[in-house]
């Protein structure tokens, strides 16, 4: 990786040249958060969230998975705890970007720049974001934060507001997108990963038979997940250690 | 016990935040331990898998028209990938199929 003296300083001209790009380059990152929040927002409704709170709620947490798991777990009343932890286990994989785009920040800028870029990272802002050549300049990522961020929020919002006027088939469909968007998150590494490919297939097989085996099934199904991920992330790290050179070549 | 929405809420923002906070002010230091590495690559993966299935098939109203869905999904997935794409063909998927079969 060359550091040329132009990536090392932000000048005011290429710092709006960076917004700019990183806003364009959004532009399809904001258009699927809208779609997708949507879905989301219907699942907000069924928790009993008002369209506020739904808003408030995908505006601080920037997070499907994690989103969907403590909606999942509001509806049903469970403890404050519970929903933290599954919180914290549903976006445990921005721990991991969040460390890898630590590494990107330039060591001398301002602090204040670590903590905006770490709010919105996201599978898809994390992508662009740390595939930027040398030092990233937060500038870029804050120019697709712009457009994301909103259509997220507001698309939850509607997702919430529309939920219940829509007719039921149109709810079943719409209800769908979010595990679509979870499956373009698991299913490419899995082109290229064997073991994750494996994990996939073991993990669809466990969430199965613990939803219908007698006294596992009575567990919530938060904290089915929340066992389930522990167990089987643990054994695969223990069995399979990952390989990890190609994320460093880049 | 009645919980507060906006305290679940506040609750959720902070793990959030706090995820992605501290790690990018407090570790500039990459973590070593492969167990710790490998456990938290596999992590992301193995949960959005479990959350995904059987759920999808149940989120529908006829559980054929998600199974479908999924299976599309994952077609879509494994050839082109886009967020996009996959979640509309698994929406059009199941409004079709339900045409069919409810």
């Amino acid at each position: 990786m060359k550091k040329t003296q132009s990536q090392y300083s932000f000048g005011l001209a290429s710092n709006r040249k960076m917004f700019r790009k990183g806003m364009t380059e959004g532009i399809p990152i904001a258009m699927g958060y809208l779609a997708v929040s949507f879905s989301l927002g219907i699942m907000a409704k069924r928790a009993g969230l008002s369209p506020f709170a739904a808003f408030l709620a995908s505006f601080f947490n920037n997070a499907s998975a994690g989103e969907y798991a403590a909606f999942s777990l509001i509806m049903v009343e469970a403890s404050y705890v519970e929903v933290a932890i599954m919180t914290f286990i549903a976006n445990a994989r921005y721990l991991l970007m969040s460390i890898a785009l630590s590494q990107k920040i330039k060591p001398e800028a301002s602090i204040g720049h670590r903590f905006l870029v770490a709010f919105d990272i996201t599978d898809e802002i994390f992508a662009l974001s740390v595939s930027q050549p040398g030092y990233l300049n937060p500038n870029y990522t804050y120019g697709i934060i712009t457009l994301a961020l909103p259509a997220w929020a507001f698309g939850t919002m509607l997702g919430c507001l529309a939920g219940s006027i829509l007719p039921a088939r149109i709810v079943s469909a719409l209800s769908v997108a979010l595990y679509g968007m979870f499956l373009a998150i698991i299913i490419p590494p899995a082109k290229k990963d064997k073991v994750v490919l494996g994990l996939i297939v073991i993990s669809f097989a466990s969430s199965y038979l613990a939803r219908i085996l007698p006294g596992i099934a009575s567990i919530s199904s938060g904290t089915r997940t929340i066992l389930l991920t522990l167990v089987i992330s643990a054994v695969a790290a223990i069995v399979f250690p990952h390989k990890e050179e190609a994320e460093h070549a880049s | 016990m009645r919980h507060n929405i906006y305290i679940y809420i506040l609750i959720t923002a902070l793990v959030s935040y706090g995820i992605r906070m501290l790690p990018m002010v407090l570790l500039r230091k990459e973590i070593k331990s492969p167990f710790i590495r490998s456990f938290l690559y596999y992590v992301p993966y193995v949960t959005l898998a479990v959350m995904t299935f059987p759920a999808m098939v149940e989120a529908t109203q006829s559980p054929v028209a998600g199974l479908l869905a999924l299976i599309c999904g994952i077609l879509v997935a494994w050839f082109h990938g886009g967020l996009f794409e996959v979640a509309v063909v698994c929406c059009a998927i199941t409004f079709v199929a339900e045409l069919f079969l409810k």
